[in-house]
């Protein structure tokens, strides 16, 4: 019997494992978004919310464009994202080996794992007034506490991505007569890169939240800086649209990141 | 002629239970050995010590009269599981292999091709494994390992996630390819049929602890067809050696 059209639809659609299209599940995504929108906006036009609580769509996209206009909200994105992706390339620069490390050698893991187990269980914010005695507000007590926030989470989820590496491949390297050194350049860490890459997408999206909460506390500069201040004046626009910015910049990363994967590793597939 | 590979009173322990005990085996020059027995026996342990995967506790393992000290390139293995790299393409994967082993690169070039063409992949040479299926890929790890001439070829249960239909495409190929290129090869299965089908001799372990049981020799004429499979002589074969086997599975699996 030939299924019908709405069925294989509906199947697709809520059955464990179907399958849709890419401009259905667009289609849906989008929806989901202008949904909000119009929720959002029916309830502020309707004057059902203060807009000092909530402002309209319509007045925070005004003013955010005359944020972008007068060159301030360009200025702000600028310092947070150099600020973030220098924090995040420390933090990936150093986590990456030792991750690595950890997870090829038990000595290193013996060494190590317990300790970043230790302090990724410290909450970073806890940290904040110490690395503003160590750093002041100067740009280096930003990349501190991304650094504190991630560098820990990173080294383990790296860890794990070289567990990973299927026993079988190590046992090829082996039996083909690599050494130690050829058998992790050749086989473990090629073989983990994709899940590195992975791990590096996803605690690209905490610096970012570690990177406004530092400004958010100390700085005279940045997206978390502004949203301080907006605050301090009353400017619930300005707080929320900046709100939506860090939104909007980290979809973009992660997309971006999800772009590249797929040029990267075009054999690692992912599911959905 | 001096034997290819001797295993001489292997022990091996996990924990308190012992997996190996005083398993000696010693296989010819140009000799296809299969181990056969139920799960348990040890005969994937025992072929991942020969392979220099796994220490043992007691005995010596001598490859072409020198003992083994670990695993190397004198000693080809194909695993159950494909094993080829995710990122590199099917002869990108044979040459990695031929690399390791100290070829130059035009050089490996032309192995790989000449290889892939052995087991009838000469056009999926840029493919890469997730564009194989299961039987392509293990022929492509069949090549890898026999690319680089190892004296003994160890092979641990290579067709058990085959579906049937391909698993006797790959005996008729291995048998092809082992009796063009006279290999020394010793080879885990759990499944009779493809034992006797391939082998010169059979052994069958036991459990509790793992060790030798009994061997048969396979007298059957080569060149062999899956034709072979049906003539009573072949059925007589697998007869015995799946009594011995069933000796040990208890009596609801028997």
């Amino acid at each position: 019997m030939r299924r019908s059209k709405a069925k294989a639809l509906w199947r697709g659609l809520f059955t464990t494992g179907g399958e849709i299209g890419r401009g259905t599940y667009l289609a849906i995504s989008a929806s989901v978004f202008l949904v909000l929108l119009a929720i959002w906006w029916a309830v502020t036009s309707a004057g059902l919310v203060p807009p000092l609580f909530l402002p309209a769509p319509g007045a925070i996209w005004g003013k955010l464009a005359g944020l972008a206009s007068d060159g301030t909200l360009w200025g702000d994105v600028e310092v947070s994202v150099y600020r973030v992706v220098a924090g995040f390339v420390i933090a990936s620069a150093m986590a990456v080996p030792i991750g690595v490390l950890i997870g090829t050698s038990r000595f290193w893991e013996a060494a190590l794992e317990p300790l970043a187990d230790f302090i990724r269980y410290m909450p970073v914010v806890a940290f904040l007034p110490l690395t503003i005695l160590w750093a002041g507000t100067t740009d280096l007590q930003k990349f501190l506490i991304i650094w504190i926030g991630t560098f820990f989470q990173q080294v383990l989820m790296v860890m794990d991505n070289v567990k990973r590496v299927p026993p079988d491949f190590i046992g090829l390297g082996r039996t083909l007569g690599l050494s130690e050194l050829k058998l992790q350049m050749k086989i473990v860490i090629p073989s983990a890169l994709p899940g590195i890459w992975d791990t590096l997408r996803i605690t690209f999206g905490w610096a970012w939240t570690w990177l406004v909460v530092a400004e958010l506390v100390a700085a005279d500069s940045g997206l978390g800086y502004r949203i301080t201040v907006s605050q301090r004046y009353f400017e619930t626009d300005v707080t929320i649209g900046y709100i939506l910015v860090l939104g909007v910049l980290g979809l973009l990363c992660d997309q971006m990141m999800k772009a590249l994967e797929r040029v990267l590793f075009p054999y690692a597939k992912r599911r959905g | 002629m001096a034997p290819k590979l001797e295993i001489k009173s292997v022990n091996k322990s996990f924990k308190r239970m012992q997996a190996l005990s005083d398993v000696s085996l010693t296989l010819r020059e140009n000799e296809f050995v299969s181990l056969v027995g139920v799960s348990g026996c040890g005969k994937s342990t025992l072929l991942s010590i020969v392979a220099g995967l796994l220490d043992y506790d007691e005995g010596d393992i001598l490859v072409d009269g020198a003992p083994m000290t670990g695993p190397g390139l004198d000693r080809g293995v194909v695993f159950q599981s494909y094993t080829l790299l995710p990122w590199l393409t099917a002869r990108q994967n044979i040459e990695f292999a031929l690399k390791a082993a100290g070829h130059k690169g035009a050089e490996c070039r032309r192995i790989a091709d000449e290889h892939l063409a052995l087991v009838r992949l000469a056009k999926f040479a840029d493919s890469y494994p997730h564009e194989l299926s299961g039987g392509m890929k293990q022929r492509v790890a069949i090549a890898r390992a026999l690319s680089y001439r190892p004296k003994v070829l160890l092979m641990d249960e290579p067709f058990g996630a085959l579906d049937a239909m391909t698993r006797h495409e790959m005996q008729t190929l291995l048998t092809r390819v082992w009796e063009q290129h006279k290999l020394t090869v010793l080879f885990v299965t759990h499944d009779v049929e493809e034992a006797v089908y391939l082998s010169d001799r059979i052994v069958a372990m036991t459990v509790g602890p793992g060790r030798i049981k009994t061997e048969f020799k396979v007298d059957l004429p080569r060149p062999r067809t899956q034709e072979i499979i049906s003539t009573p002589e072949f059925m007589a074969v697998q007869k015995r050696v799946l009594a011995t086997i069933r000796e040990d599975l208890v009596p609801d699996e028997a």
